[in-house]
């Protein structure tokens, strides 16, 4: 069996649209549970409202897509802020244990909120017309809402490490990450900062939700169907680093893509067996150093 | 002093393993309902089986501290062995048992090396792979499960060649409230064992527990299994006297369940699962009647609270509650707790 070249290089812009697309769904995981240390299963809650603003707001309210974009930060950003500062800040310190079933929890009154309000159904969203088809780059294949993705998700990263590594929250949040007591006494408002980042975490993932609503789906089921992605790019990415989760997310969004096209009877097998197997062998994720 | 020491473990060891007032009570009045609620055994027959199930969690969870979102992997398996044992003619049920309770316990014993090491989310994650990994097997060999449609065409053979199973439901009650009463004693007899208290000091401090020369890895593994077997004598049950099985019982949903199950009956004393599984599905049954297609947002915002109110309290009082109720004052013991011994 032979594919043409040109197949091969779509399947891998594809794949790298949808890696990016997973690392800015699951970034904010990676802070939270990477570097806070909290088992946050209802992250993908947070990237599901984020779709459905764009989703309602295309929709029901006719406003242009990239017009939706900001709102499906904003309003996970909020949400994410409320809870961090009621619900989530008491659970810092306890087990994990506590931590899985609370989010768990979370997850189910989202799931049952979302299929309330909207039904449970598919969101469709229909991409301005300039963000659709495909166009042809030296005999590759270029989807051109796939390169749009490309392109911000891009900006997304290179922002991202530029504040983790050189701005003064970033080496706050990084100082407050490492030993919160001496943070503290240092002066920094270690609180503050984790609730800033869990805020600009939840707001990522909605922005990624909204983005993804066209290529992922969007229904209540979300945060339970891709829950383990996001798991799976922060713990075999690693936490140190934002730089871990990237290429892990690359690699998830090329092998899922691949799969599903060179052999698509074997489904999401392999990828749940290579996840197993790369815990086993390195449990503090691929691009560490062991402890 | 060392001798004073293991006479003192033997005498709290025998006292722990004593049968209560309570616990006689419960069985007794479990047994009752046989005759009592006829019309109620084909729900207290899943409850029942969540309760196994449960207590299977409980084992490991509340027992040896490993933290499973993926339990439900031992429970579809050994609900497709019995399922698929009876489909292709062996219908005994028994057999069906036992097979499912092997199947189970080889996946457990095997996936056991995988939960040794890591942190908790890396057991978090490994066992909900596992599990996945299972759920698209089952998904896949639709030849050999049946696939999306379910497993189905299983027919049952009467128990030990004289029971037949009914449609109220009374021998699949009976059928299931034996196994499990029988399994409950092999366990409660395992907790209180110096094995038993062993399994609870790797929970407390798995670094103490290896400093003092216990077989740290070779406890998880053996325990593991066994719960792995439970699970898949659940499983089989649930099989066996609902006569279907389909992709569900391997869906991650189930593993949450069990976890919320053991969480509102308390984990770490074996009536935590049985008792969380009558008020799990007295619950999800006033609820889903209430409000049939939403009944998982109030499951949820009571996971929620039970977390926010501090659910290691909740639990403690519930087992001194059921301590006061099993005649064991606990003045007449030392406040030395097993973790310290």
């Amino acid at each position: 069996m032979s594919f043409p070249e040109n197949a091969v290089l779509t399947i891998l812009f594809d794949g790298i649209a949808y890696g990016m697309l997973l690392f800015v769904l699951a970034c904010g995981l990676a802070v939270t549970l990477g570097l806070m240390n909290f088992v946050n299963l209802a992250h993908g809650a947070f990237a599901m409202a984020g779709g459905y603003v764009t989703a309602v707001l295309m929709n029901r309210s006719g406003v242009p897509f990239l017009a939706t974009l900001p709102l499906a930060f904003i309003v996970p950003a909020i949400i994410g802020l409320v809870l961090e500062r009621t619900l989530y800040k008491r659970l810092y310190t306890r087990s994990h244990l506590d931590q899985v079933l609370f989010s768990i929890g979370l997850v189910f009154m989202a799931v049952a909120a979302i299929d309330y309000s909207f039904g449970s159904q598919q969101q469709l969203i229909q991409l301005p017309g300039w963000l659709q088809g495909r166009i042809d780059i030296l005999g590759v294949q270029v989807g051109l809402y796939r390169s749009f993705i490309i392109v911000i998700c891009g900006a997304l990263v290179v922002a991202l490490q530029l504040i983790l590594t050189k701005t003064r929250f970033g080496s706050r949040l990084r100082a407050a990450v490492d030993d919160p007591r001496v943070a503290r006494g240092l002066g920094i408002n270690v609180s503050l900062i984790f609730a800033t980042t869990f805020a600009f975490g939840s707001g990522l993932a909605g922005l990624g939700g909204a983005l993804g609503a066209e290529i992922l789906g969007l229904d209540p089921t979300f945060p339970l169907k891709f829950m383990i992605y996001f798991l799976i790019v922060v713990t075999v990415g690693g936490t140190t680093s934002i730089t871990g989760p990237f290429l892990a997310s690359l690699l998830l969004g090329i092998a899922d893509v691949a799969g599903k096209y060179y052999v698509p009877s074997v489904g999401a097998f392999v990828i749940y067996t290579l996840m197993i197997v790369v815990l086993v062998l390195r449990p503090q994720g691929l691009f560490e150093r062991a402890r | 002093m060392s001798t004073n020491i293991a006479d003192y473990v033997r005498t709290t060891l025998v006292r722990r393993g004593r049968w209560g007032i309570g616990e006689i009570a419960f069985w007794l009045i479990a047994a009752a309902t046989l005759y009592f609620l006829p019309e109620r055994h084909l729900i207290l027959n899943e409850i029942v089986i969540i309760g196994l199930f449960a207590l299977s969690l409980d084992l490991i969870l509340g027992y040896a501290g490993i933290v499973s979102l993926g339990h439900a992997a031992f429970f579809g398996l050994g609900a497709y062995t019995a399922g698929i044992l009876a489909r292709d003619g062996l219908t005994d049920p028994l057999l069906g048992l036992a097979a499912a309770a092997i199947a189970a316990a080889i996946l457990g014993f095997v996936t056991s090396f995988l939960v040794l090491r890591g942190s908790d989310l890396t057991k978090l994650m490994v066992t909900l792979g596992v599990a996945l990994v299972l759920g698209e097997i089952a998904n896949q060999a639709s030849w050999l499960t049946g696939g999306a449609d379910g497993l189905q065409g299983i027919a049952m053979g009467p128990i030990l060649g004289l029971f037949e199973f009914d449609i109220f439901g009374t021998t699949a009650y009976a059928y299931s409230l034996t196994v499990t009463f029988l399994l409950f004693i092999i366990a409660r007899r395992i907790v209180v064992s110096p094995y038993g208290l062993s399994l609870r000091s790797i929970r407390d401090n798995p670094l103490k527990a290896r400093a003092v020369g216990i077989p740290v890895n070779r406890r998880l593994v053996a325990v593991y299994t066994l719960a792995a077997a439970y699970a898949g004598v659940a499983g089989a049950l649930l099989a066996q006297t609902t006569q279907f099985v389909s992709l569900d019982v391997l869906a991650f949903h189930r593993s949450a369940d069990v976890m919320l199950v053991l969480v509102i009956g308390g984990v770490g004393y074996l009536y935590g699962g049985l008792i969380g599984a009558i008020v799990f599905k007295v619950l999800q049954d006033v609820i889903s009647a209430w409000t049939p297609q939403y009944w998982q947002f109030w499951i949820g915002l009571i996971l929620v609270i039970i977390v926010l109110a501090g659910r290691e309290r909740l639990t403690e009082r519930v087992r001194t509650f059921w301590k006061g109720m099993a005649g064991r004052t606990a003045k007449t013991l030392p406040k030395t707790s097993a973790r310290e011994v």
